[in-house]
């Protein structure tokens, strides 16, 4: 419906349509009460954490987050007990120094390997395709035996890249789906006119190829950043026992088993690890759920 | 303790600069060597030298170790001789049973619970003007580790004896209309269910998102000229919009199944399998680290894969026919 008035639309037709309204107004109203229980207590968690980090150590023990409404005494030193006795600043950094190269690895192979499946004719290249939605649904854990008597052997195990790779190589069958769609809708004369030109391949890819997949891209990148960010099991696995700070994740975990430092630091640390993911998703939602809706199989 | 500020940096600017450098100069060289196999024989090798680098990944990281798995759950604790099915008995015997009806309980459970609240929020928010905050904010979550989401669930879950103050809202809640407060995470069963609960608000942003696409894909003139005809608003969905939405219906549940069957992450952080909530998963990593079974852990990673197969078998078949249409 557009704002402009319809010359057709009078008082007269207006009237009956007014009084059906009205009628279903009623359930209207417990759907909007419905909608902002739901939502409110879908939010209520974060809140929670959020209020409960800048609590001081003695309210958090003694009341629930919610007399911080109350009677509002808050604190910023949670936070510094976070950075000075639970590495949070390397936790973030080690994480920072994963997601960031997987992110921008994973987007990169993908877009060459679905620029390959979708533009090159090859024998085999339905079988590839169908193996590549096979490996969608493969569980981590089918990897981790032989992987880590590998990564032990090659001396990955305890080092970054390790990780980088093995988070690369488990979401490239995903991104080279999530784009396959997006470069197969790349008009055929873009790359025609690009060979009579004479460019070669990679320079049709690097000009061609790139700038216009940038929007799938987008939506690639910010998916892979949020896995690797949020991954525990790969990190907790496989950079154990190593001069590296953990990962976020990993330093989580292992506050939660161990009580010492209190609750306060531990919301404090938990909410420094999730304000990179919620900033990035609310900023990027666009693209967050093109990701999304493009990397469902759909029927 | 390496030193943070030089040691990031470094490794963000070689592998998010210099790797891509070193994939661009690889496809370079590949080109390059492709240009001497003039006509027929370069244009055939062309796409595997495109291919390399992802299939040796792919390779690398998924096929190998699924091979080696399957040979390995035939294997003993060190994974030197064999020892036939055993450790399949094993895994469907004695206390495992436990763990593996957990993951039973998760498999069904999850997907419904997730499917029944993502429907109703698909719908019930494409009612409303403020839709798209309402939308936001249950994809919130989504960008949550559920190592995360398990600490602010902890905390939500919270058990204080009865009569002294709950700091847990949802026993607060409890205190509020006088009942006595739940040991959420102790209970068992309810404790089974108080994980689950954790992934569904986790993942129930992605579910929303698929159902409300599709629904906003139902046209919207049939659905004002059944109103009109005075159809009322669940007649409505259930014989209007549900027959539209079915494929995405099924999207979602595959989808879910599958984040089911690979939970790790809330067990591990919120009761380590205590209590009567282990599941496959967790117990693998047990299996791994605390007895160093790699016969043990690879039948738990075998059954797990082979659960996921049927859904694998769906992805391939809608693939193939969307494919073809």
């Amino acid at each position: 419906m557009t704002g402009a008035p319809d010359p057709a639309i009078t008082p007269r037709t207006l009237a009956p349509r007014a009084r059906k309204g009205r009628r279903i107004r009623l359930p209207g109203a417990l759907v909007h009460v419905v909608v902002i229980l739901f939502i409110v207590g879908w939010f209520v968690p974060i809140l929670a954490l959020f209020v409960s980090s800048i609590r001081t150590q003695a309210d958090t023990a003694s009341s629930g987050w919610w007399m911080a409404l109350v009677r509002p005494d808050l604190s910023l030193q949670n936070y510094a007990l976070a950075f000075d006795q639970m590495n949070i600043a390397g936790s973030l950094g080690t994480s920072l120094a994963i997601a960031i190269p997987t992110t921008v690895l994973t987007v990169l192979l993908s877009v060459i390997g679905a620029y390959a499946l979708v533009r090159m004719q090859f024998a085999g290249r339905t079988a590839l395709s169908l193996l590549l939605v096979a490996l969608l649904v493969t569980p981590p854990q089918i990897t981790l035996v032989p992987l880590l008597r590998l990564y032990n052997q090659v001396g990955l195990s305890g080092s970054i890249p390790g990780i980088w790779l093995y988070q690369v190589g488990f979401t490239l069958p995903f991104g080279v789906f999530l784009l396959r769609g997006f470069i197969a809708s790349i008009p055929k004369d873009l790359y025609e006119s690009a060979n009579l030109d004479g460019a070669s391949e990679l320079r049709t890819f690097w000009s061609i190829v790139l700038p216009l997949s940038r929007p799938i891209m987008a939506s690639l990148g910010i998916m892979a950043f949020l896995w690797s960010w949020n991954d525990l099991l790969i990190p907790l696995l496989f950079l154990g026992g190593s001069g590296v700070s953990p990962p976020i994740t990993v330093n989580l975990a292992g506050l939660v088993a161990q009580t010492t430092q209190g609750q306060g630091p531990l919301m404090a640390a938990t909410f420094l690890s999730v304000i990179v993911p919620l900033v990035l998703i609310v900023s990027l939602q666009r693209y967050f759920v093109r990701g999304i809706l493009g990397g469902a199989v759909k029927g | 303790m390496t030193d943070t500020l030089t040691f990031v940096p470094l490794m963000i600017v070689l592998g998010a600069i210099g790797l891509p450098a070193a994939v661009f100069a690889a496809l370079g060289a590949g080109e390059r060597a492709l240009s001497l196999f003039p006509g027929g024989a370069g244009r055939r090798a062309r796409p595997w030298v495109w291919l390399f680098l992802p299939l040796i990944l792919v390779i690398l990281i998924l096929i190998y170790p699924v091979i080696v798995t399957i040979f390995t759950s035939f294997q003993d604790a060190r994974a030197e001789t064999w020892v036939g099915g055993q450790n399949y008995t094993w895994a469907f015997s004695g206390q495992m049973l436990d763990i593996v009806g957990n993951n039973l309980l998760w498999l069904v459970a999850f997907p419904l619970i997730t499917l029944v609240l993502a429907l109703a929020s698909a719908t019930l928010f494409d009612k409303v003007r403020y839709e798209p905050l309402a939308m936001t904010i249950v994809i919130l979550p989504t960008a949550i580790s559920f190592t995360a989401g398990s600490v602010i669930w902890t905390q939500m879950y919270s058990f204080q004896p009865s009569g002294s103050p709950q700091i847990g809202t949802l026993n607060a809640i409890r205190a509020l209309f006088g009942a006595d407060p739940l040991p959420w995470l102790i209970q068992p069963v309810v404790n089974n269910f108080a994980l689950i609960f954790v992934a569904v608000w986790l993942q129930l942003g992605i579910a929303t998102l698929i159902l409300s696409s599709a629904i906003k894909n139902v046209g919207s003139e049939m659905l004002e000229a059944a109103r009109l005809d005075g159809a009322g608003e669940w007649r409505i969905f259930r014989s209007m919009i549900l027959p539209n939405i079915l494929p995405s219906v099924l999207v979602v549940l595959t989808t879910m199944i599958i984040a089911a069957l690979k939970v790790f992450d809330i067990v591990y952080v919120m009761t380590n399998g205590n209590f009567g909530t282990d599941v496959i998963a967790n117990r693998l990593y047990y299996e791994l680290f605390a007895v160093n079974n790699l016969g043990h852990a690879s039948a738990i990673a075998v059954i797990l894969l082979f659960t996921a197969l049927p859904v694998a078998l769906i992805n391939i078949f809608q693939f193939r026919s969307e494919a073809r249409s």
